[in-house]
């Protein structure tokens, strides 16, 4: 098991089994080397096109780093099995697709309502239903937000290239560990199933966190009490003789159940939400692609961010002032920063693939004046430059018109 | 009036007593299994500490948890193995309990209950079988007897019920007993021994539940339904001379299987030391 203490053994296995350098892969693969370098040691899956490559990473290599693999008869118990070794102390993780992340969603809600920590990738595939199994897509957006019940925060991450994935997935753990809450890594299948060349670093370029345990006995009594004023509960243990009782009912701040008093469900989730809310800054990243004048603005996420680039590259070179700002975590939305982008902005497009999700949460945030116009592709062939570029430049072209009249 | 019960109750050190009193029916069989369990650990001397129960949604399923004084784990309906797994992968010393009923464990959380049993992981599965959706109102179950009447089937079950030990013992579990609320020294034996093996074990105990069960199949008081068990119940070294027809409606009891073979968490860790060990030792250059 990997504990606060086991880094020194566990950088050498590191360096040892995956040494610094360039590596080719895919990005199911970086995910996988991603959570390993992360410190997750328990992966519990049921095989799906196209997230199975994370499985059979984490099978052959986890063992190596002394970390269990489990294959579940279902994506249910997968989730259910992660959830119960994380509150043994294990990082823990699965990974699946479209279908196998809708019959996780009960499982989800649970983790978020009894804070537990734990990386959950849905390597997005076409849908709905079965869809193109072997394709990716990008919707799934609102079912990482909103596909459990219940008010709920959560946090998701998007991944824009091979390399990216690897440092995202730390970066997930991370976020989960210190927030005591699942994060979602929202990757898709072109991005899973693309090679590219990836720098693998050395183990202690890795910043890790972990979650926060309860310092006495005192503390272990409220495994859901803001114990220390910034809303995120120490987490004890099983196994550690606290009797800590875990529900997945609305719980007072000894765990204990209690669904009758308005009050009580109120102060949790409003605390779960505020958890979040507060701390918004350090969980939300983006970058930023020619934002400073950029009169049309692209917004666009995950592997559409790619050809995104590309056509405001071309454009700038045609003279058009284009850019581009690429949310990485998706979800809480960085709606603050494209507000403020969208004042100068003559035009605002969203390219991704889907039929539109994206777009409402920019929507949500933006002037009513601005022409807000989606760039969308279904059927699972990604988005090219070319296409993106033909949007940006009718919409240069439009806007030229009306400033004429 | 509650509390005194409590003081004067020889197991209540291993009761969580702010959780107290239960939220159980008067009459309901779910006292006797938590009873049953405080004794078996008991006996065993099994320290609470090390100690993980786990359940899922229903009225069996708050029998332990929260209601032993343990790390307890209430997890979504029908999923309690499955995190069970987990946490025993996670913790391969402790003892891990599953507590929980039929609906739970046999009905929307089946699959589970039998793919654990094939794997063969270290946990004890308590499954009370009473027959009926409890906590819902008395609905139909998978364990409902043939011709028995429920909320929604009220003109007469047509489904026939799942025979749980047999189910779980074919799929390979080590250990499986199934007793009744009658036979409670019995069940306190057969709890003793699925704590004790290595391995898949489950005890199911056949449990009554005369408010929303009984009711409605003239046997309104607890003490019907239990001396229906009574009268019922034939020992499985009585029923292998019996005829289907002979055992219809019968309940059978006794040790179902009691047999040795690996264990899913010890393998798997055994699996791990080889493998990290020829790594560490730069096998991966040999090769």
């Amino acid at each position: 098991m990997i504990i606060r203490g086991d880094e020194p053994e566990q950088i050498g296995l590191l360096r040892k089994l995956y040494p610094e350098g360039n590596y080719f892969m895919q990005g199911d693969e970086a995910i996988a080397y991603g959570a390993l370098f992360a410190g997750c040691r328990f992966y519990a899956g049921y095989p799906i096109t196209p997230a199975s490559e994370i499985a059979e990473t984490m099978a052959r290599e986890l063992p190596k780093l002394k970390g269990y693999y489990i294959q579940m008869e279902d994506e249910i118990g997968s989730l259910a099995a992660v959830v119960g070794a994380s509150w043994t102390g294990l990082k823990s993780m699965t990974a699946t697709s479209g279908p196998g992340f809708s019959l996780m969603q009960e499982n989800l809600g649970y983790a978020i309502m009894t804070e537990t920590p734990l990386v959950l990738v849905d390597v997005q595939r076409s849908g709905p239903s079965t869809g193109q199994a072997t394709k990716g897509a990008q919707g799934d957006f609102f079912q990482a937000r909103w596909g459990t019940h219940g008010d709920h925060p959560i946090i998701a991450i998007s991944p824009t290239s091979v390399e990216d994935s690897f440092w995202e997935t730390i970066r997930a753990f991370n976020l989960s560990e210190k927030f005591r809450i699942p994060v979602i890594l929202l990757a898709d299948g072109i991005i899973g199933h693309t090679r590219e060349q990836i720098r693998i670093p050395d183990p202690e370029e890795v910043e890790l966190v972990y979650r926060k345990l309860p310092a006495n006995e005192e503390e272990a009594k409220y495994p859901f009490g803001d114990v220390h004023g910034d809303l995120i509960p120490p987490m004890p243990l099983f196994g550690n003789g606290y009797f800590t009782h875990v529900t997945g009912s609305t719980h007072k701040e000894n765990g204990l159940r209690d669904v009758y008093t308005p009050e009580v469900h109120d102060r949790l989730v409003r605390r779960l939400h505020k958890k979040i809310e507060v701390h918004e800054k350090e969980i939300q990243k983006w970058e930023e692609y020619y934002t400073d004048d950029a009169e049309i603005l692209l917004v666009s996420w995950g592997v559409s961010a790619r050809p995104s680039l590309g056509a405001v590259i071309e454009a700038r070179k045609r003279g058009i002032k284009a850019g581009l700002i690429v949310p990485k975590t998706v979800h809480p939305f960085p709606g603050k920063r494209i507000k403020e982008l969208s004042k100068n902005a003559h035009v605002i497009l969203v390219p991704e693939m889907n039929l539109g999700q994206m777009i409402l949460e920019v929507q949500r945030f933006v002037r009513d004046e601005v022409p807000l116009i989606g760039v969308n592709k279904i059927g699972g062939v990604p988005l090219t430059v070319e296409e993106i570029l033909k949007e940006i430049e009718s919409s240069a072209e439009r806007s030229r018109h009306r400033s004429a009249d | 009036m509650a509390k005194q019960i409590y003081t004067k109750y020889k197991m209540a050190k291993y009761l969580r007593k702010e959780a107290l009193p239960t939220a159980l029916c008067p009459g309901c069989g779910g006292g006797t299994v938590l009873n049953a369990f405080a004794n078996a650990i008991d006996q065993l001397k099994i320290d609470p500490r090390d100690l993980v129960v786990v359940s899922g949604i229903g009225c069996s399923a708050w029998i332990a948890s929260p209601y032993f004084l343990a790390d307890t784990l209430h997890t979504t309906h029908g999923r309690a193995i499955a995190f069970a797994t987990g946490v025993k992968v996670g913790l391969p010393d402790k003892k891990v309990v599953v507590i929980s009923g039929d609906g739970d464990l046999a009905g929307i959380g089946g699959n589970h209950l039998i793919h654990a049993a094939r794997r063969n992981i270290d946990i004890t599965v308590i499954l009370v079988n009473n027959f009926i959706y409890g906590m819902t109102g008395g609905q139909v179950a998978p364990t409902t007897p043939f011709g028995a009447i429920t909320t929604t089937t009220p003109y007469r079950n047509i489904e026939h019920p799942l025979n749980i030990s047999e189910t779980v013992a074919s799929a390979g579990a080590s250990y499986v007993a199934r007793w009744t609320t009658f036979h409670v020294y019995q069940l306190i034996e057969s709890i003793k021994k699925a704590l004790s093996v290595k391995g898949f074990s489950l005890v199911e105990v056949v449990s009554q539940c005369p408010v929303q069960f009984g009711r409605r199949n003239k046997m309104k008081t607890p003490a019907e339904m239990l001396r229906w068990f009574s009268k019922n119940s034939v020992p499985l070294s009585k029923a292998k001379n019996m005829s289907p027809e002979e055992l219809e409606g019968k309940i059978i009891i006794g040790e179902f299987v009691n047999r040795e073979k690996p264990e899913f968490a010890e393998e798997l860790n055994k699996l791990i030391d080889e493998v990290a060990q020829h790594y560490a030792l730069g096998g991966e250059d040999a090769d």
